[in-house]
Formats: C-alpha cells, structure tokens, sequence
C-alpha cells in the first residue's frame, strides 16, 4: 500500500482517507475517540439504495473498512505490514440507513498473527442503537523477510 | 419464464440506473429467470481498497451481491414488495483477475410467508470459477404473499 502511509496517517488525530480508492468515493474521513478508530462517511445522494435510505452495501462497505484499517492500526509500530484481506464478511441489518451521517467502528476479538476476528458496528446518531453490525474474518499475508 | 419475470426483464435495466449507489459503482443488469438474476459490476480505479496491489473492496462486492439476490428475492416473490436486507454473508474464495468484469449471478431457494433465503455467487468470467460466495434473507413487511411465485 498504501500500508506503511496508512498505518502512519492513522496515528494522527483525524484526517481523511483518500489513500484508499474506494473510502475516496464514499467521501470517508476518520477521527480518534479515545483508543477507539471510528470512521466517518458523510450522508451523500449516491449512496442510496432505496428512496430514503442508504443502500445496503454501502453500509456493508463502511464496516468492512472500519474493521480493515482497525486490524491495520493495531499492527506493531515500525515492522513490517502484512497485506490485509477478508475472508468471510457476514453483515447483519438491524435498522434503516437514514439520509444523515454514518458512523462505524470495529473490535478486534482476536488479533492473531494469521488470522484477526473483528466485529463492527455502524450507527447514526445513537451509538447504543447500531444500524447494522459486521462480524469479519480478516487473513494476514506477511512480506517475506 | 414467468409474466411476472418478463415485466422484471423490461424494468431491471432501467430500474438499476435510477437507484443512486448502484448507478455510481456502475452495476448493469444482465439477465433474469423467474427466480434468479444476472447483474455485473465492470471494473473502475474507484473499487479498489488497495491500489498497490490491486484489491477490490469488499463494499463494491457486497453491493452488486446484495442488490442481485434481492432482485431475485422479489423476483421470486412475484410482486413489487417493499423488503428488507436481514443479513448477508460472502464467502471470498479467491482474488478477482486484475482488472476484471465482475458477475453476479443470485437465486432465491426458499420463500416463506416473511422471509427469502437467498444465495448466490460473483465470478470473473467462469461461473465453475467463483470468487465469492453469499447467502442471506431478506424480510418482507407484508405478511401476505400476492400471487405469481413458485
């Protein structure tokens, strides 16, 4: 990547995600709360599915994402990176996308050095009533030394 | 095919082109039967996560996914009914060739009074080929079913 930049540019506060062609389109940006990474996608026309609501995927895409560079924020500070990639994605849908601002954030469940477990959640407004969540799979693929 | 399906045929094209996010990623609508669906999803820089290496986000993917099994949801409904994603999970078996045209082929395999399980594979040229697999429901807000499906 993009990785080595990536990893540096998610050390900062805020900032946006242009490094990553398709966070460009989605207009993402990001921003620290504490230790927690949560990613921001502004609301936009193109990103509706249905009349008044935000199209599946694109939700499904803003949780992959938050999970993706969460696994990426919590690699050791200047080794190598590994190319990140998700194996399995099972999205689930809890409420309507509304026209307004999404937010999104992951845990990892298990940070291995092969395999990472990551759940993710995306909300509107209320963080304690999440709009869909995301329980993500993510293989590591180390550079050869 | 079914009446029901050949009006889906006329109307999915154009229907595709109006919905805003399947009209920026560029989804195309391909082809149909009475319970399942063929859109694709041509290649374009902006569906990449990771340029350097060529990695498509999983977003794009699970647009095209989610939007051609819940065509063949509704499809398989035999009605214009308003539903809802429940859940939604690819499988990704292999890395898209670079470049590619990626095809979504989606069915419907079960409809119950509320609920379509649905399932369904992308491809990038061989359909004995796939690069993901999905599977999901969608929920309908009516209870009743309205005539058409199989």
């Amino acid at each position: 990547m993009t990785s080595p930049a990536l990893a540096t540019l998610l050390r900062l506060p805020s900032g946006r995600l242009d490094l990553l062609p398709y966070a460009a389109l989605l207009d993402l940006s990001f921003e620290r709360v504490g230790e927690e990474l949560q990613l921001v996608m502004p609301f936009a026309e193109t990103l509706i599915g249905s009349p008044g609501r935000l199209h599946g995927g694109s939700i499904g895409g803003l949780l992959e994402l938050a999970g993706l560079l969460t696994v990426i924020a919590a690699q050791p500070e200047g080794e190598a990176l590994p190319r990140v990639r998700p194996v399995t994605v099972t999205v689930d849908f809890m409420r309507e996308g509304a026209c307004v601002e999404t937010r999104a954030a992951a845990s990892i469940t298990k940070l291995g050095r092969r395999v990472v477990n990551v759940h993710a959640q995306a909300w509107q407004g209320s963080r304690d009533k999440p709009i869909a969540a995301a329980h993500i799979n993510f293989v590591l693929d180390w550079p050869e030394r | 095919m079914s009446e029901f399906a050949d009006q889906v045929s006329q109307f999915m094209g154009p229907f595709l082109g109006r919905v805003p996010h399947n009209k920026q990623l560029g989804l195309r609508f391909m082809a149909n039967g009475n319970n399942w669906v063929e859109l694709q999803l041509p290649y374009a820089p902006h569906l990449l996560v990771d340029p350097d290496h060529g990695i498509w986000a999983s977003g794009p993917i699970i647009t095209l996914m989610d939007t051609c099994v819940g065509m063949a949801s509704m499809l398989t409904r035999g009605a214009f009914e308003p539903h809802a994603t429940l859940d939604l999970r690819t499988d990704y078996v292999r890395s898209p060739k670079a470049e590619a045209t990626v095809t979504a082929r989606g069915e419907c395999y079960r409809m119950t009074r509320q609920i379509a399980f649905v399932r369904g594979l992308a491809h990038d040229g061989d359909l004995a080929d796939p690069i993901a697999h999905v599977t999901g429901t969608f929920m309908f807000a009516a209870s009743k079913l309205t005539g058409g499906w199989q």
